[in-house]
């Protein structure tokens, strides 16, 4: 026997020659990252500890982005399709090359007519930066992706308290006691979420989940409700049904910060039938319940009236709280006549409601910590009810979503939860109302920039995108009764509606970080279709296609010029509080990307290229008066560009000297200076702002001085939604902008001033007995869209994603390990491999998002799981929905918002033969690769052993 | 065949809380990328863009799914890795004494120099929980990230394996069980921290904390709300009730 006998070990090895310290775009969440570099190359990646986002950890994705940055997809240098759209031939270009195809595309265009430039970006963080440059060139047809994505949550939030989860808030994880958690993809805010389930779940406080698929957070949950999809509206409404009849909402709550006390003209012959009672002065009216008379909201010592009919200047009001109880106590909103459709017992959503009440209510939280309200009256105390939700795409992502979104708030709400220690927090620079938010701009003149920003919150029909004929201004339809408020556009109706030419032709397409022809389209074969289709005469039907990527995704295979984008770790960017900021509930944050490597290939980041190529262009802002460029790069418009003056994209070490927070002139030295600081700057609210941020008047000053608002603007939550009621309105033949006939009764129907819920409209439509089962996607927790799939580490957790079948279906289809599945739709049909999962809901299939891959995409091998048995369900989704009885398909997405259905799937499913070949169906015809493939086998790190 | 310590100084393990892992795999890939480029050989990944990529890891995630009757079904993430065990049939099995438990640590180790790459460790281990690298040939394991918890390199706070220091959730915990005060003997204790097979009788150094009861949703039930009685003026006198002690 060899004895005991150990080796001497350097235990204090070299571990890197240097750390810098940048922002992960491994996915949306934004942490902070140490690079440990060694002879030029990333040796390690962990997550920085200072770091207001992950203060420390880091997930899968963040620690695999050595193998992104290595990635072999990798594109090297401009390129030119030579081939056909769609086979992935191209030779490479120069850069000059590159940008003088695209300015021989664009200059005509916008000499003569801009809004034939459609300009849509996806999932990047710059939306800032684009749609300033957007609306230099003046087309009107600019957005990003929310609308794909989860515009009927943010806009929801914003309609209703000015903010709702992820970058607008999040749960006060260091007081809650009973959080909940909705529909959350797993890879949304990943980082923040999982530190607070470890903090919740160290105190022991307890964690519902929501969600028809128990993985993830959900299988730590205490306890999970597995409901069925698109119904997360109604269970909702239920609970308010159980806590108004028990009166447990927080009333004083709802009379010092919210709109429920505000008098609603009741007289139904009235113009303004559902709008709120105003004095002269435009001044919202409440009933004085002690004067017995009407006075303004505001006013001193004001003591609002909660219920009762009045009459205010001859028409017939009531405080819209009564309209509230009035909606959610009748009988069709009880847990009995509700639990079969939510696939809840009625028993469990009364449990759930109780529960509720007893932890907001029973187990208040007190702080010390005196604060002053917008009223003038001192508070000795910071009084809280410790109830906390958190929802994301899996409650929006259905044509119920915006009421769905706008419920959730409302519960919140009702509980007092919002804004107080234990509930919900806004991180700054929100909360935001609509008010502070602009109106949607559209309105073109040749050759000049468009009259304003693109996207916003309409506020009535008058700021609807129509021409004087009532036809759409942008190609996404978006700002149209179709969906009036698309406050983020329509990213997945662009292609369709421009290969139709409705409203108009475009003559250029030209995309960003938005895998069209694949993942992220309804009806992906037909999209393919759409963009290599051809007309009479021999051209394609949209006439040119720019598009930027990093790497060889299956969108670059059909575009006409590609401008290549750097990897993350190669590049600068600014985590903007002009964008998608990356604060905290206590904390004002923005934070930079640098470059920590520099590219080895002929590539450029994607936002630098748009500098140079706006300055070719001669777009205002982008040039200097002599002509020449303003900017060299996005570093140089990072530092030097101010939005108003003193504010710019990075709000931390402005004015020559660096001491500016928020507000002072452009600092040369600004970007230095974050590293010098990790890449990020903090600026903490003072202790005595922390909480009631929209009333509380230190934390109004404070955001005002850090240039958050202009001025000081206190406001209260619109519970009760004034702007969807004057749209509702206009479906009633009132006012002078009226929806067309076929949409009037959508309108009125969806525009429902108090949260509603309908049936989801395509599950409405087909033969549930020909469709019977739900069908979803989720992202997996270690992987991130689209373009972590080829990552040679997170393939080998998620390279295989067969079809998830409960228990129920899969005895009924006589399923074994193995088999294979005929998955149709309304749209299509699907072959692909199933396998058994018994944590699900008894109705609902579903399989891992953009894990299937086209052939030759990614520089990945043909044979490739992802590429052979890898599917995606989009081949199911069409983005319009069945026809209806007269024969017209409308859209299918939510009538509020515009925001993809995606969610609404109805599926059949049956047992059939496997393919010959293994290969799921439709098996896409493989496309050729720019890049080449990766190699065969990797030893990374090998040159350090 | 190799001796084992008769015992060891400290006994660093870890200790995983399966009530909190929700399976994001985030200790899989930290693990993964700083073991590639540190103690010994670099964990390769074969075929790594082809049909079956294959590579080499030093701690896993498993999941199960566990269904009880009239109970909704529970969901587990796992994460496995070597256990340290103070018992190592890995270690006594190895023929050339590549295999060894320290006596300092008790952290079992592959002196990759004299490993053969005959896998007899690998079937010897009850857990799985030491893989053959296919492009180096010699056993890898868990090192309990040796070369980072004594690295004068590293700042104090980060001397802590890769894996826990990355875990989002802080569901991962590393100390010394030899010490009854470590915070991993405390939260052992104090949350009933289980062996991984005991009747192996490998004794493992590393503690896994259960998952704690899941409410019963057929029995775990919140009595309902009672509505305001009618004899009170119901809902609206409820209201008045209310504004009068505002």
């Amino acid at each position: 026997m060899a004895k005991h006998n150990q080796p001497q070990l350097d235990t204090s090895p070299k571990v890197s020659d240097e750390i810098r310290h940048t922002t992960c775009y491994m996915c949306a969440c934004r942490c902070g990252i140490n690079v440990h570099l060694r002879d030029g190359k990333v040796a390690y990646i962990e997550g920085n500890k200072d770091h207001p986002v992950n203060k420390g950890v880091l997930c899968a994705k963040g620690s695999a982005g050595i193998m992104q940055h290595y990635a072999p997809s990798r594109l090297r240098a401009p390129l030119k399709r030579v081939g056909e759209r769609g086979e992935g031939k191209f030779e490479e270009i120069s850069w000059d090359e590159a940008f003088e195809i695209a300015t021989g595309w664009l200059a005509p265009i916008r000499e003569k007519n801009p809004e034939k430039l459609a300009f849509f970006t996806g999932r990047d963080q710059s939306q800032s930066m684009t749609g300033w440059w957007a609306q230099a060139f003046g087309t009107p047809n600019y957005a990003a992706h929310g609308g794909f994505c989860s515009v009927n949550m943010a806009a929801g939030g914003i309609y209703t308290m000015g903010g709702a989860f992820w970058e607008f808030g999040a749960p006060d994880w260091d007081h809650t006691k009973l959080f909940m958690i909705f529909g959350v993809a797993e890879d949304h805010d990943s980082n923040p979420i999982k530190m607070g389930l470890g903090k919740l779940k160290k105190r022991g406080a307890k964690v519902i989940g929501v969600n028809p698929i128990r993985s993830g957070y959900n299988a730590i949950a205490d306890e999970w409700v597995g409901i069925t999809p698109g119904t997360d509206g109604l269970f909702i409404l239920s609970m308010i049904h159980e806590l108004l009849k028990a009166g447990k909402v927080d009333l004083d709550y709802l009379i010092r910060y919210t709109n429920m006390s505000f008098l609603v003209n009741q007289d139904k012959n009235s113009d303004e039938h559902g709008l709120f009672i105003r004095d002269s002065d435009g001044k919202e009216q409440v009933w004085d319940r002690v004067k017995n008379a009407p006075a303004a909201w505001d006013a001193k010592d004001v003591k609002p009236a909660m219920q009762g009919a009045y009459m205010v200047n001859d028409i017939a009001c009531t405080p819209a709280f009564m309209l509230l109880a009035d909606k959610y106590m009748a009988d069709e909103f009880t847990p009995d006549a509700v639990a079969d459709r939510v696939g809840i017992s009625a028993e469990r959503i009364k449990s759930i409601a109780a529960e509720l009440a007893q932890v907001a209510f029973g187990e208040q939280i007190v702080l010390d910590r005196p604060w002053t309200d917008f009223r003038g009256q001192k508070h000795d105390q910071m009084i809280g009810r410790p109830v906390s939700f958190h929802a994301m795409r899996g409650i929006s992502a259905h044509s119920n979503g915006f009421q769905t979104a706008r419920a959730l708030h409302v519960l919140q709400i009702l509980l007092g939860s919002v804004e107080v220690p234990g509930g919900f927090r806004f991180k700054p620079s929100y909360p935001k109302p609509v008010e502070a938010h602009p109106k949607p701009h559209h309105n073109v003149t040749p050759g000049q920039p468009l009259d304003g920003p693109h996207l916003g919150y309409p506020r009535g029909p008058e700021d609807l995108a129509l021409d004087e004929n009532g036809r759409p201004k942008r190609i996404d339809k978006a700002f149209t009764w179709e969906n009036p408020l698309s406050a983020h556009g329509l990213m997945h109706m662009v292609i369709s509606n421009a290969h139709a030419g409705d409203p108009y032709k475009i003559d250029t397409l030209f995309m960003y970080m938005a895998n069209m022809s694949w993942n992220s389209s309804m009806n992906t074969s037909g999209v393919m279709d759409m963009l290599t289709d051809k007309d009479e005469n021999g051209e394609y039907v949209i006439p040119h296609i720019i598009y930027s990527d990093a790497y060889s995704s299956e969108m670059v295979a059909f575009s006409d010029l590609i401008f290549p984008d750097t990897t993350y770790l190669e590049r600068h960017d600014c985590i903007s509080l002009l964008d998608r900021p990356i604060c905290e509930p206590d904390a004002l944050a923005d934070s930079i990307r640098w470059p920590v490597v520099e590219p080895d290939r002929d590539v450029r980041g994607f936002q630098t290229a748009l500098i140079q190529l706006g300055a070719k262009l001669g777009l205002p802002g982008m040039v200097n008066e002599d002509g020449s460029p303003k900017f060299k790069d996005y570093a140089d418009y990072i530092v030097n560009h101010e939005r108003r003056p003193g504010v710019g994209p990075l709000a931390g070490f402005r004015g020559k000297d660096g001491t500016g927070k928020g507000r002072g002139e452009p600092n040369p030295n600004q970007i230095q200076a974050y590293i010098d600081n990790g890449g990020f700057w903090l600026d903490h609210i003072p202790e005595s702002a922390s909480y009631f941020k929209p009333w509380n008047m230190d934390y109004q000053n404070w955001a005002v001085e850090r240039g958050i608002y202009d001025n000081v603007q206190p406001f209260v939550f619109q519970v009760y939604q004034e702007t969807l009621q004057k749209f509702r309105l206009a479906a009633e033949g009132k006012g002078d902008i009226q929806p067309p006939e076929h949409l009037r009764e959508q309108v009125r129907a969806s525009m429902d001033p108090l949260p509603t819920w309908w049936e989801p409209f395509e599950q409405a439509l087909v033969n549930k007995d020909e469709f019977p089962h739900h069908a979803l996607t989720q992202r997996p927790m270690a992987m991130y869209h689209s373009w972590g799939t080829q990552n040679a580490w997170l393939r080998q957790i998620h390279g295989h994603n067969p079809l998830y079948v409960p228990t129920d279906i899969w005895n009924a289809n006589g399923f074994q390990d193995g088999d294979w599945a005929l998955v149709t739709s309304h749209h299509g049909a699907i072959t692909v491999p199933v396998a058994l999962m018994e944590a699900l809901n008894a109705n609902t299939v579903w399989t891992w998002n953009a894990i299937g891959k086209r052939k030759g995409a990614w520089g990945l091998q043909d044979d490739a799981p992802e590429s052979t048995k890898g599917f995606i369900l989009n081949h199911l989704i069409h983005e319009l929905l069945p026809a209806k009885d007269d024969g017209q398909r409308w859209a299918n997405s939510d009538p509020i918002t515009g925001q993809a259905a995606w969610f609404d799937l109805r599926v059949r499913i049956e047992k059939t033969d496997p393919p010959p070949d293994l290969h799921s169906i439709p098996d896409v015809a493989p496309q050729e690769s720019p890049v080449g493939r990766g190699p065969k086998n990797v030893e990374y790190g090998k040159e350090w052993t | 065949m190799t001796s084992l310590p008769q015992s060891t100084e400290k006994k660093l393990g870890l200790v995983i809380d399966l009530d909190t892992c929700v399976g994001c795999h985030a200790c899989v890939i930290s693990c993964k990328e700083w073991n590639t480029s540190n103690y010994g050989a670099p964990l390769s990944d074969m075929d790594a863009y082809g049909a079956n990529p294959v590579g080499t890891f030093l701690n896993r995630v498993h999941t199960f799914e566990v269904k009880q009757d009239d109970k909704p079904a529970q969901v587990t993430h796992f994460p496995k890795s070597c256990l340290h065990c103070e018992d190592a049939p890995c270690v006594t099995v190895c023929p050339t004494g590549a295999s060894y438990k320290r006596v300092e640590d008790g952290i079992v180790l592959v002196n990759e120099n004299n490993c053969i790459g005959c896998g007899l460790c690998a079937w010897a281990c009850p857990y799985g929980a030491r893989e053959m690298d296919a492009a180096e040939g010699v056993m890898k394991k868990c090192t309990l990230c040796v070369d980072r918890i004594y690295n004068e390199n590293i700042p104090q706070e980060d001397r802590v394996p890769s894996c826990v220091r990355t875990c989002p959730a802080g569901a991962r915990h590393f100390g010394d069980f030899a010490d009854p005060q470590s915070n991993v003997s405390i939260l052992s204790a104090e949350r009933a921290g289980m062996d991984m097979m005991p009747e192996q009788g490998t004794k493992p150094v590393n503690k896994y904390l259960p998952p704690r009861p899941k409410s019963d949703i057929t029995s775990d039930i919140t009595p309902a709300l009672t509505a305001q009685s009618a004899e009170t003026g119901g809902f609206l006198g409820w209201i008045d009730r209310t504004l009068e002690k505002l």
